[in-house]
């Protein structure tokens, strides 16, 4: 692959760029207080005192939000730090009750870790991840639902979030773009974050600057609240070439806070938030160190399921899958789950690569056609299984099968009944079809004769007779064989 | 630890959103760095085998089971809000 970069009228360069990642934590109740998490409530209804931040009220941490900040940790090879620390974060804004944010600055529960993207054509890179900690997150402000006034949700406030702090070790948009689908992959394998980014659960802040190659860094610009992989990649192409220009005219890049606006395609400056940028952090006298044992650690690592390198690398080592099939199954953890238990129904591992084939064609092309997800697909793994079965034994061909296969998606029935129903049955009755053959020769004494006399390609056109008379259902392998011997005289 | 001047207390108040006469600022400034001065002094003690102390008491940070036990009171948490309109809390727009 060619390296990325911006092309200006002096010269190439190249872009830097670093992801702070905001990915909401999978718990039942809130960072500090016993509220709900669940999206889509009654405004204000998920809210404790603790949340609104009414005097007096104290906050206590949830165990959970620990543990899956460590799991996460873990599943990311990172450093795991049994002493950490909360902070306030101050800034006034209006969906922020508390005045601050609680969050982790000097002493963060997890460490440097790395996250192996995939470039495609199997071409990897490791990323660094500096950090992550745990916070809070905030309201939810409404600006377009009164002329005056915003409105204020409180449900999400106090919900956990994990920073994930990368290493500013990303060049170019597609890059960005496979740190954050493999990150997303990783997190909803182990079930910390649903990686849902359309209903915010995962948002990235991202850093751009730009050099010339070999160059020290460049004055970074970040990119708020990006919400979208597709997004993050325009950002990062627009904010570099908005760089490249200020600097080729001489200019200077400020640092300071953007925001990217996908419809006119621009990124502009939020000057308001530059003064906010001062947080006096400083430890949270509401709150103790979080401290906790090797045990702790120890069970929440047993607690992780395969990972996706390690499970692609046994599909392709152990099952003989395809390095691209695998890649594609183990994109999407439901993916990998569906092509797991159709293997074991069908409890053939060699049959792996054929079931790859099917669930990456076959499937997949049936479920884009009709807009469902693999978890809404009306054939489960079991019906799969049988309909490869009936292949694998010859009852019925490849050909018949996808028509069999179309049919169970539409009526959700199984392949066996539809098989009988449509006397879809491929006959490989030798009787049956010797005497089929010699009607079809005695009926076409003239292809016989060209066939002799060295037009051997006719052999086709009498396979084509056959399976009409038999209405497609003779099976074509042993029609062959019978055919040739016959033909030759 | 450099000392505190008027723009600096301005700076301060600005961020916490504490009002202060500009004719205060000057004296205030001054205070501050009493007050500074004043702890300055710990410095001159040698803590260099002493770990730091988190709390003056000596206890554990307590942790919660994550089960739901709170929330659902709409009612309560808007009850002392200037403005509430359909369950929101209505605040002057505040726009980026």
């Amino acid at each position: 692959m060619s390296e990325y970069r911006i092309q200006g009228a002096t010269g190439d360069f190249e872009v830097v760029i670093g992801l702070e990642v905001h990915a909401q934590v999978i718990s039942k109740s809130k960072l500090f207080s016993g509220a709900a998490t669940e999206f889509g409530a009654e405004p204000n209804s998920q809210v404790s005192l603790v949340d609104a931040a009414m005097p007096g009220m104290l906050p206590t941490i949830n165990g959970e939000c620990v543990r899956q900040a460590v799991r996460t940790g873990l599943a990311l090879g990172a450093q795991i730090n049994k002493f950490s620390v909360f902070d306030r974060k101050n800034y006034f804004y209006a969906d922020l009750p508390q005045g601050y944010q609680i969050s982790q600055f000097k002493h963060p529960v997890v460490g440097e870790g790395t996250i192996l993207l995939d470039l495609g054509d199997g071409k990897t890179k490791e990323v660094g991840v500096e950090r992550i900690h745990l916070e809070q997150d905030a309201g939810k402000s409404m600006h377009d639902q009164h002329p005056q006034f915003t409105y204020v949700d409180l449900n999400r406030s106090g919900v956990a979030l994990m920073e994930i702090v990368s290493k500013p070790d990303m060049r170019s948009p597609e890059e960005a773009g496979a740190y954050l689908t493999k990150l997303r992959t990783i997190l909803r394998y182990i079930g910390t974050c649903d990686g849902n980014m359309e209903q915010g659960s995962m948002r990235a802040d991202v850093n751009v600057s730009v050099r010339r190659p070999g160059e020290p860094l460049g004055t970074r610009c970040e990119i708020k609240n990006v919400n979208s992989i597709r997004f993050v990649r325009q950002a990062i192409e627009v904010e570099a070439r908005r760089q490249v220009d200020i600097l080729e005219d001489g200019g200077e890049i400020d640092q300071e806070t953007r925001l990217f606006d996908p419809n006119k395609g621009e990124t502009r400056s939020m000057r308001s938030k530059e003064e906010a940028h001062d947080y006096r952090y400083f430890p949270d006298p509401d709150l103790l160190p979080v401290e906790f044992d090797d045990a702790f650690v120890d069970a929440a690592r047993e607690s992780l399921p395969e990972l996706p390198d390690d499970k692609r690398k046994r599909f392709v080592d152990d099952l003989g899958v395809s390095d691209y099939n695998a890649s594609v199954l183990v994109a999407e953890k439901e993916n990998a789950d569906y092509f797991e238990e159709l293997l074991a129904k069908l409890g053939n591992a060699d049959m792996a690569k054929k079931a790859s084939n099917w669930v990456i064609s076959d499937l997949f092309g049936l479920l884009n056609k009709a807009g469902k997800t693999i978890s809404e697909s009306p054939v489960s793994p079991e019906q799969g299984a049988e309909l490869l079965g009936l292949i694998e034994d010859g009852t019925i061909s490849g050909r018949t099968a996808k028509d069999v296969f179309e049919e169970m998606f539409e009526t959700g029935k199984n392949a066996a009944v539809i098989v009988d129903e449509k006397g879809l049955k491929q006959v490989s009755d030798t009787g049956e079809l010797e005497k089929i053959i010699d009607t079809i020769i005695a009926a076409n004494p003239g292809q016989v004769e060209q066939y002799r006399a060295g037009k051997t390609k006719l052999i086709g056109f009498f396979v084509g007779q056959v399976m009409k008379e038999t209405g497609g259902a003779a099976n074509p392998g042993v029609v062959n064989k019978l055919l040739q011997p016959k033909l030759d005289g | 630890m450099s000392e505190i001047d008027k723009a600096t207390v301005a700076k301060i108040a600005r961020l916490s959103r504490i009002k202060i006469e500009e004719d205060k600022l000057e004296p205030l400034a001054g205070e501050l760095n009493n007050i500074l001065g004043w702890v300055e002094q710990l410095g001159e003690v040698n803590t260099d085998t002493i770990e730091p102390m988190a709390s003056p008491v000596n206890a554990k940070l307590r942790w919660r089971d994550d089960v739901i036990n709170d929330g659902d009171k709409q009612e309560s948490v808007l009850k002392n809000a200037a403005k509430a309109e359909f369950g929101f809390f209505a605040v002057p727009k505040v726009i980026e």
